[in-house]
């Protein structure tokens, strides 16, 4: 287990760096001036020269790169004074260091994002496992079509619908909002509920169905009949062998939707207005806030690789096969 | 017979499918009595599984209904409430599968899959169902079980996986050991060795035996008493001496003839019998072999596309020809 998750970092850590060379020689070397979108309306050849040495863009480009990765991890000395690591740079709108926003505005995505994953697979395997329980019933059929629904559901609309009936209508919440939750849990808590419900409504409908058919395939199989040879009862034949089987592929999915997860998150900070990094990303492409931007790239790109870190060292957990390989 | 442990009679196993219901037994009766081994032969769909999955009532009533009597001590099983079948599967009577890598689960150990049933029937601790499975793998000739107890059953080989699951069957002592193709995966040499473990536990144990092959040199090695079963019924019955040297039925004389012999010269090809297995949704009228029979005519008249024939009691064949029962 070691070797294999040290094996996964040390990949995981080939491709941060890649991500960013690619993204830092795109945003960097493409555009004819970056100094141009930091100096402002009233630019002359000296200030643009200036912010040039400033930030150090008068030095080739790959020698910029490791600067900034340099920075990242040692911090950087700027002539307007020391940026201390992690140094992602200083914004171009408001000329404040990039980590210190993107640490204010993490915390939210990461709680939309975690909240809204674990309501989506507990509520959505939570349904699956109920419909391949009661197979062929009318639990069943309700589920299925209902999964339908769900499925053709989109953030925006449930989002606004939700905030009309439970906020404007029967006011049994407040407005949704970011708390950190090491303030005041219950009140980030409620805070995220609505969020997470609506995030969550789009996958609960894919991960139902799928668990549905893959319990239904799991209890037809070979080594849950031996089970029941061995007098197991149905319970346990339930949960311990066939769910165990349905549940590997389910994190499989779950690694491929973490992806559609953050971009979900986004939405869903824009339909209640929370100020999260899906803002901060196109709030910094409208602005043309290059470090910005680049910072939330690559600390967006870490997060996904370390989420799936996380799912394939469960996979491991669950299916004794995958150590090996 | 009164010292029967497995008793069935006139047992019927339906299965509804999307094309009709299939009648995979058909009227099926026989017993097993303490420390002998039936073997039951027959091609693939002859109904021998569905017959091993019904001592165990381990069919899905949504989709097969089961109906006669199966007996075991005494104890009827068929229609029994699922809580008491639980306690008699891996208890009482135990199963052994035939492909071990499917029938195992690959996501516990497999000390783990023989120490449960023990510690679900007996009230063992995890400690002593922990020893129990390691003594268990050293019982079947598993080497050094203390240390392949925790290990998967991807890391056994595919003998060892089934010796594996015979200590799995056989932790908690049953009485009868239900094995479905047992060898069927295995390469020659392991399967000898495994139908040899299986007669020497059943000595030490005292265990009856239904031995399910479409090998019927797998009988010849393990069996006591064989039945041979035709498109769900019973073709024939009798010890296995008298079954292969005396082979009363033209379905089992077929049977026979299509195995390759020591004696025969290499390069005589081998007499297959000829046609395929009727359709279980439509079967023959009459004696189910007819359609692939050579001896209809010596029966004279429409009798054995008409009239089924009943297998006697004890030694017999279900067949309509006489007294003068020769190939």
């Amino acid at each position: 287990m070691l070797r294999f998750l040290a094996r996964r970092l040390l990949g995981a850590l080939v491709i941060t760096v890649l991500i960013s060379a690619i993204t830092f020689f795109l945003f960097f070397a493409l555009p004819a001036e970056p100094a141009l979108m930091s100096c402002g309306k009233n630019c002359t050849p000296d200030a643009v020269a200036l912010i040039n040495k400033n930030l150090g863009l008068d030095q080739p480009v790959p020698v910029q790169y490791w600067h900034y990765m340099a920075g990242i991890v040692a911090g950087r000395d700027f002539t307007v004074g020391h940026c201390p690591a992690p140094c992602f740079g200083y914004s171009f709108s408001n000329q404040q260091p990039v980590w210190g926003t993107i640490v204010d505005r993490f915390p939210t995505t990461l709680s939309i994002a975690l909240g809204g994953a674990a309501v989506f697979l507990v509520v959505g395997t939570g349904l699956g496992l109920l419909a391949a329980a009661f197979r062929g019933t009318w639990i069943d059929k309700l589920f299925s079509s209902l999964s339908l629904v769900g499925n053709a559901l989109q953030i925006y609309f449930v989002g606004v619908v939700a905030l009309a009936v439970l906020v404007s209508g029967l006011h049994w919440m407040d407005n949704p909002a970011y708390h950190p939750i090491t303030e005041d849990p219950v009140k980030w808590f409620t805070g995220m509920l609505i969020p997470w419900l609506v995030l969550s409504i789009i996958f609960i409908a894919n991960y139902s169905r799928m668990t549905r058919s893959l319990m239904i395939e799991q209890l037809a199989e070979d080594h849950v009949r031996t089970a029941r040879a061995k007098g197991m009862g149905r319970r346990t034949v339930f949960f311990r062998y066939a769910f165990r089987g349905a549940l590997a592929p389910v994190v499989t999915l779950f690694g491929i939707d973490l992806g559609s997860l953050f971009g979900g998150a986004i939405i869903t900070e824009f339909t209640f207005s929370l100020h999260g990094l899906g803002r901060l990303a196109v709030s910094s492409v409208s602005e043309t806030d290059l470090p910005t931007l680049m910072g939330v790239m690559l600390v967006g790109c870490t997060a996904i690789v370390v989420a799936n870190i996380v799912v394939d060292a469960t996979y491991a957990l669950i299916d004794p096969r995958v150590r090996l390989a | 017979m009164d010292d029967a442990f497995l008793s069935v009679r006139d047992l019927h196993v339906r299965f509804r499918t999307e094309d009709g219901t299939v009648h995979a037994v058909d009227g099926l009766s026989f017993d097993v009595p303490r420390g002998r081994t039936l073997g039951i032969v027959g091609e693939s769909g002859s109904g021998k599984s569905a017959t091993g999955l019904a001592v165990l009532g381990l069919h899905d009533p949504r989709t097969t209904t089961v109906t006669g009597s199966v007996r075991l001590g005494g104890q009827e099983i068929t229609g029994a409430p699922e809580p008491v079948l639980e306690k008699l599967r891996g208890n009482t009577v135990a199963m052994v599968f035939q492909d071990s890598l499917t029938a195992l689960s690959p996501y516990h150990t497999v000390g783990h899959q023989i120490a449960e049933p023990f510690r679900k029937h007996t009230g063992a601790s995890r400690r002593e169902a922990r020893q129990r499975a390691v003594d268990m793998l050293g019982k079947v000739g598993i080497p050094h079980p203390a240390l392949r107890v925790d290990d998967y059953p991807h890391q056994f080989s595919g003998g060892m996986r089934q010796r594996a699951m015979i200590a799995m069957a056989l932790v908690c002592d049953p009485q009868l050991l239900i094995a479905d193709e047992p060898t069927t995966a295995l390469d020659v040499t392991v399967q000898a060795q495994i139908l040899d473990l299986l007669k020497d536990l059943q000595q030490q144990t005292g265990t009856a035996i239904v031995l399910i092959t479409h090998d019927l040199g797998v009988v010849a090695r393990t069996a006591d008493d064989v039945l041979v079963m035709y498109a769900g019924r019973a073709a024939e019955r009798g010890t296995v001496r008298d079954v292969l040297r005396t082979p009363r039925h033209p379905y089992t004389w077929g049977l026979l003839g299509s195995m390759p012999r020591l004696w025969t010269p290499v390069d005589q090809p081998l007499t297959p019998v000829p046609g395929a297995p009727p359709s279980l949704l439509t079967p023959p009228p009459g004696c189910p072999f007819h359609p692939r029979c050579a001896h209809t005519e010596r029966v004279g008249g429409d009798r054995c596309r008409t009239e089924r024939p009943e297998l006697p009691p004890g030694r017999g064949a279900a067949c309509h020809l006489g007294e003068e029962r020769t190939r």
